[in-house]
């Protein structure tokens, strides 16, 4: 839609030209959200896309994700054979809410900075133990894990003015082995839960993270995979009541009733592997 | 900037925060079209330098340097792209609102994308065909039939202005240029009740562009209804254009209009409105209390908040239940659901150079929204010209007139046009709803199964006005309750205002709540008598040679002009048992279950309904038809040229229609009420019978045959021996002042019934419980098809609507009456992916009451859909839910299930 209060669009050709942040800029990525509802507090918009990041990079360490990477690129990455993790990037990618028209817009940081509880960008980088690079508006780089990011919903970490401008995946996560739950109210909606197990190659060990279900990511590490009963005392230890996410999407009870049974399914998966 | 657009080259400047779809609608590509603005619905789908993208998220400036093809563009030099001519051949879209950008998406298609349709599509909402035809079009199904001279009716024609929707060309309300219009915009209501004290207007007043400002002391004091029907008194008038009182969240307060939306945005935002908060009622039990808030205090006849209330009995049901070998008894209730018809509301109002208001909008009822005007202005007949072009669907929602009265208002003050488009949000917030019904149903069978009374409480939200109030709760004690025999009968409902969104009509009107209630009560008596759900309709129904009748000792004018429930019901219960369908998921968790209900209606409304039609023979020998009905995917003038060219012995393609305009084609009520068909239907094959008679008299005298030897055959007249092309009779006609112009007017009375039967068999899952359609099955009485392609592309529109008010839909409200869920992606219609391919059947009737055997079809296919997937839960878990809508979240923890 028009954003009518918005009288000024800058686009930077470098972080130098990056202009002074005021109350009422916004940071446009793909531009998939700002659009898509009335955003009257902003008006200037201050594009990323001109910055050109380049979108994925690849090396030994593991993958770092541009901000602006678009979910089109994420979606299409061809990753090394061994980082047997890989698939997630496609599954987390359709989880989204979004058509596939707009995975040619939107982008990976503008789905992590939304901060909805739903957004399979969070939950992606979150299982796979990733890490944000943050520049605050005055001071160095700072870096914040990614579960540590996300603190409620359409909440974050983020200052005023504070930019994300890339993602960490590390090889060491992206080398194990997964399992992935999710479930919608309607076909292919927004999720109501959604759960990532991972297991490193030599099996034992399990790290859940809990998304959609949740206002924020909750993650759960085993160093011994868990018994059932293990798991599930685990889940209701380290999630309170009121962290279970209400909304039009899928009820709090149901949201709960849902993360105890795909949990204990991804338990189940990667124990037998 | 410079861009190319559809191989032209474009320089201009957008906006700042100007997104890339109103850029391109304001250079003229209006084939772009708005259905949410949000990125929800496709409908706005361009490609950038080959890539799809959703126009309304694309800031416009990044447009910059790069070729954009819309689906005017799609297909160079005038031809069809190959995905234009499947749709055209699938005849993929009913009103063709979202066609463009379905197009525009699915052009982008390559054959493995075919296995992916459901995640591939889920960003292109449809809300008429329910997907068939276009799941149809992208696998090269050809639907259309081939348009023979003599044969049109009952054929597969495609519609008069498929090409033109295809192509992007076919002009709806907002696709016409405005740039010296002013932009409308209104303040609504934060509160679901108070008063207005003052409205402080000078700070928006000063916003640059902002040329007038309109409150409750604008306007006229003059009570009306926002809903429109042939005889007003059916409503109450109980609105004000603009009040000082506000009953909902959502209300309008006051309108701004600007040379700007941007400038009238920002003048709503800074008027300062003080108000005087009052205590507010929303659950319409507690809004009958003795107590309660009254809302509507203005007359002696409103001294509570129940608006209408309806009573009736026949026989004696305290008698019929000591009969009973079995009593069933519960409280059903369903949601409060909007139409989301693709366009929304929005009108274009000016001051014609002859003096005139015209209005150019999206109504069902442009005549009715005519006099209502006439009304409120205080302007003689002559001086308004309301009309219709292209309309993106209604299902009900637009037989209102909630955006024509400002826009004229705004035009007549300001002497400029003046435009307004309703947001998708203000869709939810300000328009209309269904009425949500709470049902309470009490029934007393005989051991064999036969019922001894049937009873029925039904409480109906209105909402904060009444218009459809009366007619809905009506509509609601009528057919529902008539399709069972049962000399016990009683009813009594309460249509009750509250502080919630005004509901309106609906398709299926009021019939589709307790149809809802009634046809699971039915199953849950089977139950309770062990019988087969089949076997207790069959036991029951109505049969051919009763007395149609609910609770009214009243004659009425409704007759059985064919009967074909039980065909519907062998049809379904044959389909369900074939074995077709889906198999149960592997696996415990996965329940199997079956359900049915069946649904009457009557064909055609109860109150006053009216049409007209002119037809004239044109020089060319083709023919002119006027109607006065509208067309917004109902299909109304495909069928209309089809019986038209059917009496004429022609083409459907030899007749150009025009239809929905109060200067250019006869009254009608509006396109309402499933009247398409047998109202303004009738109106158009008895004036193409005169027409008949016309030409045969003239050419009988003029080339001295008996008439009975005169009959027309394509482009001509046979003569006896002679052949004469029409376009010589009309010479010859023209030479001796003779225009061949005639006009007839139908009326509904008599009425007939229709039927429809829905079977489904479903999977619950019962731990998480998802529910999965195995199968769906549907059979309908509907007299001769006139059109089978556009009679499938009815029942599965109407079927996918039942299928998400039964299984997604829900408007959620907070504590203040304020909904939590006014967009597309909150408030989920159902996309590709949620809804099955149904069988579709048809009863082998002719009716003798409706046009060329023909019966109203447009609604009652969606009143059996919501119960026979609710029967078939029911059947599958043992637990029977009893509200609407079976999301998953709200049925897990009945089934038994620890995770």
């Amino acid at each position: 839609m028009n954003l009518n209060t918005v009288t000024a669009v800058k686009r930077p050709a470098s972080t130098d030209e990056i202009p002074e942040w005021r109350e009422g800029c916004a940071w446009l990525a793909g531009g998939t959200w700002l659009f898509s509802t009335p955003q009257i507090d902003t008006h200037t918009l201050i594009d990323l896309e001109s910055l050109r990041w380049p979108a994925l990079k690849a090396t030994a360490d593991g993958l770092e994700i541009a901000a602006t990477c678009t979910i089109a690129e994420l979606e299409r990455f061809q990753a090394p054979t061994e980082w047997a993790a890989a698939p997630l990037l496609r599954l987390c990618s359709h989880a989204l809410l979004m058509s596939f028209k707009i995975y040619n817009a939107a982008t990976v940081g503008g789905n992590i900075c939304m901060s909805l509880p739903a957004g399979a960008m969070i939950s992606l980088t979150t299982s796979l133990e990733g890490s944000y690079n943050l520049w605050p508006r005055k001071g160095k780089p700072r870096q914040v894990s990614a579960l540590d990011f996300v603190t409620g919903n359409h909440k974050n970490v983020l200052e005023p003015g504070e930019l994300l401008r890339s993602i960490h995946l590390p090889a060491s996560a992206l080398t194990k082995r997964f399992a992935f739950r999710r479930n919608s109210l309607t076909h292919l909606g927004r999720s109501a839960a959604l759960i990532i197990g991972t297991q490193t190659k030599k099996g034992g060990d399990l790290l859940l993270t809990v998304t959609a279900a949740t206002a924020k990511p909750i993650q759960l590490r085993f160093d011994r995979l868990p018994s059932a009963e293990a798991l599930r005392r685990a889940i209701e230890a380290n999630v309170a009541e009121a962290d279970w996410f209400d909304d039009v999407h899928g009820s709090a009870p149901y949201k709960r009733h849902l993360t105890y049974y795909y949990a204990e399914q991804i338990r189940a998966e990667l124990a037998g592997k | 900037m410079n861009l190319t657009v559809n191989g032209k080259k474009l320089s201009a400047e957008p906006a700042p925060g100007q997104c890339l779809r109103t850029f391109l609608r304001e250079h003229g590509w209006f084939g772009v079209k708005k259905g949410c603005d949000q990125g929800d619905c496709g409908a706005c789908t361009v490609h950038i330098d080959g890539i799809p993208f959703h126009s309304c998220l694309m800031p416009a400036y990044r447009a910059e340097g790069r070729a954009v093809t819309t689906i005017e563009g799609l297909a160079p030099d005038g031809k069809l792209h190959p995905m234009q001519r499947a749709f055209l051949e699938a005849q993929a879209f009913q009103c063709g609102f979202c066609a463009a950008g379905m197009i525009m998406t699915a052009a982008t298609f390559d054959e493995e994308a075919l296995q992916d349709l459901p995640r591939l599509l889920k960003g292109n909402l449809c809300r008429c065909t329910g997907y068939h035809s276009i799941d149809d079009a992208l696998h090269g199904v050809v639907n259309v039939e081939e348009d023979v001279a003599g044969e049109a009716c009952g054929r597969s024609l495609h519609n008069p202005f498929a090409e033109a929707i295809v192509t992007g060309k076919a002009r709806y309300t907002l696709d016409v240029p405005t740039e010296d219009a002013l932009h409308l915009k209104v303040l609504r209501s934060p509160h679901p009740h108070a008063r207005i004290k003052s409205i402080k207007r000078d700070k928006a007043m000063a916003v640059p562009g902002v040329v007038a400002v309109f409150t409750w002391e604008d306007v006229p004091r003059k009570l009306y209804s926002t809903a429109t029907h042939e005889d007003h008194l059916v409503d109450p008038d109980d609105t004000y254009m603009l009040d000082n009182v506000v009953r909902f969240v959502g209300q309008r307060v006051a309108a701004v209009v600007a040379e700007t939306e941007g400038a009238a945005e920002t003048g709503c935002r800074l008027l300062e409105v003080e108000y005087e908060l009052l205590p507010t009622v929303f659950d319409p039990e507690v809004a009958m209390e003795p107590g309660a808030p009254i809302l509507h205090d203005k007359s002696v006849a409103f001294q509570d908040n129940v608006y209408v209330d309806i009573h009736g009995e026949l026989g004696n049901v305290e008698q019929g239940f000591k009969q009973a070998d079995a009593i069933h008894e519960m409280t059903y209730s369903t949601s409060r659901a909007q139409h989301v018809h693709l366009e929304t509301h929005g009108s274009l109002a000016w001051r014609g150079d002859d003096g005139r208001l015209h209005v150019r909008t999206s109504s069902q009822a442009p005549f009715i929204a005519k006099q209502k005007l006439c009304y409120l202005f205080g302007l003689y007949d002559r001086d308004v010209h309301v009309f219709t072009e292209r309309i993106g669907g209604g299902f009900g929602g637009k037989q209102e007139m909630i955006s024509e009265d400002l826009c004229a208002l705004a035009a007549l003050k300001t002497r400029r046009p003046v435009m307004w488009e309703f947001t998708r949000a203000e869709q939810f917030i300000g328009a209309t709803t269904r009425h949500p019904m709470t049902t309470h149903v009490k029934l007393g069978a005989k051991r064999d199964g036969t019922l001894t009374a049937i009873q029925v409480r039904v409480v109906s939200n209105t909402g904060a006005y009444g218009g459809h109030g009366g007619e809905t709760l009506a509509a609601a004690l009528s057919s529902p309750i008539a399709a069972y025999r049962c000399v016990n009968k009683k009813a009594d409902g309460y249509a009750v205002y509250t502080n919630m969104v005004p509901a309106g009509g609906f398709r299926g009107y009021g019939a589709t709540q307790t149809t809802f209630a009634i046809e699971c009560a039915m199953d849950d008596l089977a139950k309770l008598l062990g019988m087969s759900p089949f076997e207790i309709r069959r036991i029951n129904k109505v049969r051919e040679t009763d007395r149609i009748e609910s609770i009214w000792k009243e004659a009425s004018d409704v007759m059985f002009g064919s009967y074909g429930i039980d065909q519907c019901l062998d049809l379904v219960e044959k389909a369900l048992k074939s074995g077709r369908g889906l198999p149960k998921p592997e696996g415990d968790d996965w329940l199997e279950g079956t359900g049915v209900a069946l649904a009457m209606l009557d064909s055609g409304p109860p109150t006053e309904h009216r049409s007209g039609a002119e037809m004239r023979l044109l020089a060319d020998g083709t023919y002119h038809l006027a109607v006065g009905s509208t067309e917004m995917g109902n299909g109304s003038t495909t069928s209309h040229c089809q019986l038209a060219a059917s009496v004429l012995g022609t083409r459907a393609g030899s007749i150009a229609i025009i239809n929905g305009d109060t200067d250019q084609t006869p009254y009608d009520t509006g396109t309402f009420a499933s009247t398409g068909t047998v109202v303004a239907g009738q109106a158009v094959e008895k004036t193409a019978l005169a027409l008949r008679d016309v030409l045969t008299d003239f050419a009988s005298r003029q080339f001295g045959c008996e008439p009975a030897d005169c009959r027309l055959q394509d482009d001509a007249i046979i003569c006896a021996n002679r052949k004469i092309p029409l376009a010589e009779l009309h010479a010859a006609g023209a030479k001796v002042g003779d225009r061949f112009v005639v006009r007839r007017k139908a009326y509904l009375s008599p009425r007939s019934v229709g039927f429809n039967v829905q079977g489904v068999r479903v999977a619950v899952h019962r731990v998480t419980g998802e529910i999965m359609t195995l199968q769906s099955v549907h059979a309908a009485d509907i007299g001769r098809l006139i059109n089978p392609m556009q009679c499938r592309g009815q029942l599965d529109g109407a079927i996918a609507m039942g299928f998400g008010w039964a299984l997604y839909e829900k408007m959620v409200y907070d504590a203040n009456g304020a909904m939590v869920n006014p967009a597309l992606r909150d408030y989920r219609i159902p996309a590709f992916a949620d809804v099955p391919r149904s069988e579709l059947y048809f009863a082998d009737t002719y009716d003798t009451v409706g046009p060329l055997g023909a019966k109203a079809q447009g609604e009652c296919a969606i009143n059996a859909v919501a119960p026979a997937i609710a029967n078939a839960v029911a059947d599958a878990t043992g637990v029977r839910f009893p509200d609407l809508p079976l999301t998953p979240d709200r049925i897990f923890d009945k089934l038994g299930s620890r995770s």
